[in-house]
């Protein structure tokens, strides 16, 4: 029974992983370009969502809510203005990336162009919000306190269940818009080649932005889960959730979004399991020796595509 | 010299050693982030090698070299399974080496696990900085021969490196051995510099860290990453004490935010780093006597 209810937080820790691991494998899938933005996104959509509930904006902005917003609605504006936030970073960082990676400089460190913007962009976030509220962790005024529910003995959290519920959905959605509409189809021709994309008549510039609003609000959701769910934040929490969310994208396969969520999936498991079996000092090295291995035994992952991030640098 | 000078002055040579450490894989075309993992390597077993009470006490100029040459011999043969990886595989690879690293040495007791490891022998500035200085003119020599060329031809195309006759595979793992070598020489001299040294100092921020130092830089020439360390140690310290100068908290605090949106600026006006070889060519005046003799 104890084993049972460790596989289930397992899987319920993995919902997390699996939202950012999806945004992750979204941007990698279609642009080729491993997003480092990715935890200050989350990181400032949790931070938000905690400042709108704890005051962090402020006594003013306090008064504001509540004179207008019914105290039970409270957690629906810090939601928005958390998806909106991270929303408009992942804008901000689209122009800063995406758009220089497309001019070509003739030099073969040309890839690595976005990836350090995107490290420019995560210290500067993750500065920023230091300046503002302090490195030491913040607890959050969850509105739905423990939430958790039993069944047959075993212990669920409802955060995590929404999560896991939440990404498949998303997912879901995504796969039928990408197999099924035009967009879909126009992003699927920028996967394969954005040139050959751009000569058959695909609104390149307009049609990626679309990619980073997906990227931001996928982030924002899983920074608000876990603010709802852990109920502490702080700077760093992007760090920590974005370095195993990367294991679990590498395992399902660079680019493949189901194979994102199955990822995610097993590398919480494993957190969870080994931290059952051998402790919580040891964790990191089962998640990181897995994900060394499958990176040299088969790079492309559980479902991956073998094409994907062959790019030099 | 004042302390706080000398204390800045050995940042700065740790820090430039660090990037050489990762420049020369960059300058064979390789991203390597896993400055962290070396560094751990290096500086546990120097420690562990200088310390008379936990480990083999010796002396400071042996523990040293041993370290970074058993740094090198483990970044070798780590070299053939990483190699085998490309473009983000890569990135991804030695940073999941870096991170199995300090969740290995975490577990070590006899390094004292989490609590962190002290180091006996001291090594203060005047140690680090001839060091520094014979890194420093051993990579300019070594991108200056044969190998060095063939390490920016393999950078530039490999397919045309092999064809003319470049061992692509080993200059790739000769390039990432001698990383290797310098990662275990900075981790070492860290210890031996703060006599303390625990796992949570090279976290994946400090791997960041240092590939930025060298992609700033520039990977074309040699003058890449001394530059690139000197910006990243100087420019956070102007900021602070220019902060402090003008009595305003927010430059002070924020530094490294600003320091966030240069690196961001920098990338979106001149990708190639500080230093290229165009502009190299310039300064020394080598570009217009080429177009005269034409």
């Amino acid at each position: 029974m104890l084993l049972l209810q460790q596989i289930v937080n397992g899987l319920m820790l993995g919902g997390v992983y699996v939202m950012v691991a999806v945004a992750f494998t979204l941007t990698i899938g279609m642009l080729n370009f491993l997003n480092f933005t990715i935890p200050a996104l989350f990181m400032l959509a949790a931070m938000f969502f905690w400042a709108t509930l704890g005051g962090g904006f402020g006594s003013g902005f306090t008064n504001l809510l509540n004179h207008w917003v019914p105290q039970s609605m409270h957690w629906v504006v810090a939601a928005g203005l958390a998806l909106l936030v991270a929303i408009l970073a992942s804008l901000l960082i689209e122009r800063f990336t995406y758009r220089y990676m497309k001019t070509r400089f003739g030099d073969a460190t040309e890839h690595a162009i976005p990836l350090v913007s995107s490290l420019g962009f995560l210290i500067m976030f993750e500065h920023l919000v230091i300046m503002t509220w302090g490195t030491d962790p913040l607890s959050v005024n969850s509105p739905f306190g423990t939430a958790t529910i039993k069944v047959g003995g075993l212990l669920f959290g409802v955060p995590q269940l929404l999560s896991l519920v939440f990404s498949i959905a998303i997912v879901w959605v995504l796969h039928i818009m990408l197999m099924h509409t035009k967009t879909g189809r126009a992003l699927r021709s920028i996967a394969e080649n954005p040139d050959t994309a751009l000569m058959l008549g695909v609104d390149v510039q307009r049609i990626v932005p679309l990619v980073y609003v997906v990227t931001g609000g996928l982030c924002a959701i899983a920074g608000i889960l876990f603010a709802i769910n852990y109920r502490t934040v702080g700077p760093y929490i992007g760090d920590q959730v974005a370095t195993v969310a990367i294991a679990g994208m590498v395992l399902g396969g660079l680019g493949n979004i189901w194979g994102a969520i199955v990822g995610g999936l097993i590398v919480g498991l494993l957190e969870v399991l080994s931290t059952y079996w051998f402790g919580a000092d040891i964790v990191k090295v089962p998640v990181w020796g897995l994900l060394l291995l499958v990176l040299i035994v088969r790079p492309s992952g559980l479902f991956g595509h073998a094409t994907i991030g062959k790019g030099k640098f | 010299m004042s302390g706080y000078l000398s204390a800045q002055l050995s940042i700065l040579c740790l820090n430039i050693i660090i990037a050489y450490a990762i420049f020369l894989p960059a300058a064979s075309g390789q991203l390597n982030l896993g400055a962290g993992g070396f560094a751990i390597i290096g500086g546990y077993l120097g420690g562990w090698l200088n310390s008379d009470f936990d480990g083999l006490g010796l002396a400071m100029q042996l523990s040293i070299p041993l370290a970074a040459l058993a740094t090198a011999a483990i970044a070798f043969l780590l070299s053939f399974p990483i190699l085998r990886t490309r473009g983000v595989y890569m990135v991804l690879a030695t940073f999941a080496f870096a991170e199995v690293v300090a969740g290995i040495v975490l577990n070590l007791e006899v390094v004292g696990g989490a609590a962190g490891f002290p180091v006996d022998g001291h090594a203060d500035l005047s140690v680090l900085a001839p060091i520094c200085v014979m890194v420093v003119v051993s990579c300019f020599l070594l991108m200056s021969t044969r190998f060095g060329l063939a390490m920016r031809s393999v950078h530039d195309d490999e397919n045309v490196a092999s064809l003319f006759g470049v061992n692509v595979h080993w200059v790739r793992v000769a390039a990432f051995t001698l990383g290797g070598l310098l990662g275990g020489l900075y981790g070492a001299l860290y210890g031996h510099q703060y006599n303390y040294i625990e796992v949570q100092n090279w976290n994946v921020m400090f791997s960041i860290y240092v590939l930025l130092y060298v992609l700033l830089g520039g990977t074309q020439s040699p003058f890449g990453p001394l530059l690139g360390a000197l910006f990243f140690t100087v420019v956070p310290e102007l900021l602070r004490s220019f902060g402090a100068a003008v009595g305003s908290e927010l430059i002070a605090d924020g530094r490294f935010a600003i320091f966030g949106a240069l690196i961001v600026l920098m990338m979106a006006f001149r990708p190639e780093g500080i230093v290229t070889r165009t502009m190299l060519e310039r300064l020394m005046g080598r570009g217009a006597r080429e177009k005269g003799a034409t």
